[in-house]
């Protein structure tokens, strides 16, 4: 495979952390290449650093050591204003906790990527046109109408979808998403996992970081993470079949 | 957007953002009243002085006074920018109502009454004779006798809410005044047969200048009753002061640098007259450098007090600090989401500055609005609480100056103080909101997940 195929590439990720005087090594080293268009899940226990990684690789992090290259382009070299421009513009991230601004409506806050990346001129130029693909972005995860709600007045499976539609917003070429069901019920974190797989197959580049290696299956490819370290990587049942 | 939006809806959606507003609210309301009440009380403290002296006055100190001053009249009033000049007598007395054992001692101050107005605000002073200054000292009950202007604290007292109820004609009452006259050397003149010189004057009128010290020890006399009571028409006539008012278009500077240009050459001219020693003491001074023992009193307090609501703002620096700390704690989440999305760290920083901004825009017009609202209606509160509390900010027996409480907002002084107030807040949130801009996303919201 090509190296231009691969749209995210992590070599030698080390990360620690200071709890006291005590130093937690979270990252050992930790190599990792996504090919576009790919639906990668990286499993691991809690604490086994997979969040970690989906950070640094979403550049919301620096690595101590090791690089991350998006497109070909070394993030570590980037300075603010470019990390700021990738994680607007290249990336959509998805919380386990949704993390909506409970100040805005629903519909501003799948608009706040638009929003963030201009300025109040730029806004009012660009205002109708991301309003409608902010209502058509919601339509097509169910909460057209729901548009005018607070987060609150949102069940935990609407607001994901919400948070889903805000990271979609500013067309990512790579989602990042991180438990996305692990605080919702079965039937609504599936229903979650559906969205997120009809969006691969439209073509969307998803990492997903998950403790349940059920949900992971759902992935197009799977990494371990285990103390530090990718153990082994495998292709998904599912997509065997 | 984000930048607008936010802001309004953490003003009103979060309520610890209303401790910052009446905190914000409370500070301006205080120093918007405080100021204007005080800025009014100096003003108009100024503003009476200006009146009592006119633009500018010529004299001396002494007792003597000063000769040739008939001279100096002439070449002042030949000058093109002075519109009024009046000549004054002035030295102490004792008066004593006929058929009463006090006697209290004043300062008597001889004038031309037509003359005094043009060049003072003399005549809107008095009581019965405002509209015509020239019966001033002809006594209503008779025209024929000497009459005298007395200081309204001297003569009405007033009552406990500062009013004074005059008569609807002034009451015949015969005044004892008694001088020492002096020489143009300053020894004692002799007076008949004695060395003090009494007369009598009969009340015609009232002064009420607004100055506790003028309306509480001044009595007016005819001009030439008075330079003969206190000696000055003799060997050669004198003065104590001339004042002088300028034409409206003269700076009262240009007006008295040119007055001092005149005296110097006058004086040289008449240095070699027979009561030449007698010009050395006088002085050309503007009303303000004349009164300046009184202004720059009330001056200092004004000054003080302002060093002191410099303390209220560094408190609600603190306050708004405080508070902003508080809720940008609350915020970390929104600050780590915000930056997930790419905003900057200076626009983080411009969210919450312009979060400061608005709770210093809204607290500062609550503030002012609540303080014009109160000025308004401020005598009024007073008068309730003195009817119903007995309570009286300045208690008008003691403080006689004091009329109404000034209420007048000045534009000027309402713009700094809001200002200044947004300022305070904008300095309060710095700090915190620099921190908030510094925040590392995954921090926030790692913290959020536990």
């Amino acid at each position: 495979m090509s190296k231009q195929e691969y749209i995210l590439e992590a070599e030698g990720i080390c990360k620690s952390y200071r709890m006291g005087t005590a130093e937690v090594k979270v990252l050992k080293g930790v190599d990792l290449s996504v090919k576009k268009g790919e639906f990668l899940a990286i499993v691991g226990a809690s604490g086994s650093g997979k969040s970690t990684l989906l950070h640094i690789l979403g550049a919301l992090d620096k690595p101590d050591k090791g690089v991350v290259r998006f497109e070909g382009r070394n993030l570590n070299k980037a300075g603010e204003g470019k990390l700021n421009h990738f994680r607007n513009k290249m990336v959509g991230f998805v919380f386990q906790f949704y993390h909506l601004l409970d100040e805005l409506n629903v519909l501003e806050n799948v608009l706040l990527p638009t929003m963030a990346g201009t300025g109040v001129l730029g806004w009012l130029g660009r205002r109708r046109a991301a309003k409608k693909r902010a209502r058509e972005l919601l339509s097509e995860v169910g909460l057209g109408k729901r548009a005018n709600h607070k987060p609150y007045q949102l069940s935990g499976g609407e607001r994901q979808r919400a948070a889903i539609a805000r990271a979609l917003m500013n067309e990512p070429k790579i989602l990042l998403v991180d438990e996305p069901t692990g605080n919702l019920d079965s039937e609504t974190g599936n229903d979650i996992l559906k969205v997120f797989e009809k969006l691969n197959r439209a073509g969307e580049t998803i990492v997903m970081v998950t403790h349940d290696e059920g949900i992971a299956q759902r992935a197009g490819r799977i990494i371990t993470l285990a103390d530090g370290k990718i153990e082994h990587k495998c292709a998904s049942a599912q997509i065997n079949l | 957007m984000y930048k607008v939006i936010l802001p309004f809806r953490y003003l009103f959606k979060k309520r610890i953002s209303y401790l910052a507003l009446v905190a914000v609210a409370l500070c301006v309301f205080t120093v918007v009243v405080v100021m204007t009440v005080m800025t009014g009380l100096v003003n108009d403290f100024k503003q009476k002085n200006h009146s009592f002296v006119g633009d500018c006055i010529v004299g001396t100190e002494s007792l003597v006074g000063f000769a040739y001053y008939e001279d100096f009249m002439k070449v002042l009033e030949g000058a093109d920018f002075i519109e009024g000049v009046s000549a004054a007598v002035k030295s102490y007395a004792l008066i004593n109502p006929k058929g009463s054992q006090h006697s209290v001692g004043v300062e008597i101050m001889g004038i031309d009454p037509v003359r005094h107005s043009q060049a003072t605000g003399f005549g809107e002073t008095l009581h019965y004779n405002k509209s015509d200054v020239s019966k001033t000292f002809k006594p209503s009950y008779d025209p024929n006798l000497a009459g005298c202007v007395i200081g309204i604290d001297l003569w009405i007292g007033r009552d406990a809410k500062g009013k004074y109820t005059y008569a609807a004609e002034p009451e015949m009452q015969a005044l004892s005044i008694s001088c020492f006259p002096l020489t143009p050397k300053g020894a004692l003149a002799k007076a008949g047969a004695g060395e003090v010189d009494t007369r009598t004057f009969y009340y015609s009128d009232t002064s009420h200048s607004g100055l506790a010290r003028v309306d509480g020890s001044f009595v007016y006399l005819p001009f030439e009753q008075a330079q003969s009571l206190c000696g000055m028409d003799r060997p050669v006539k004198r003065a104590s002061w001339l004042h002088i008012k300028f034409r409206p278009n003269t700076k009262p500077e240009a007006g008295c640098e040119k007055v001092a240009l005149l005296w110097r050459q006058f004086a040289k001219e008449n240095s070699g007259g027979k009561a030449a020693e007698t010009l050395d003491t006088v002085k050309v001074q503007s009303w303000k450098d004349y009164q300046r023992p009184f202004i720059a009193a009330m001056e200092k307090e004004q000054t003080m007090l302002t060093a002191m609501f410099v303390l209220v703002g560094v408190t609600t620096v603190f306050i708004v600090l405080v508070v902003f700390y508080m809720i940008i704690s609350h915020k970390s989440k929104d600050i780590g989401i915000l930056k997930s999305v790419g905003t900057s760290n200076s626009n983080i920083l411009l969210l919450f500055l312009c979060f400061a901004f608005w709770v210093g825009v809204f607290g500062s017009a609550i503030g002012a609005a609540a303080g014009w609202r109160f000025l308004v209606h401020i005598n009024q509160i007073e008068n309730w609480l003195f009817e119903h509390v007995g309570f009286q900010l300045w208690d008008r027996t003691i403080f006689v100056a004091i009329g109404d409480i000034p209420n007048q907002m000045e534009f000027r002084l309402l713009a700094v103080i809001i200002l200044s107030a947004i300022a305070a807040c904008l300095a309060g949130a710095l700090v915190p909101s620099w921190q908030a801009a510094r925040l590392k996303p995954v921090e926030t919201l790692q913290v959020s997940q536990l």
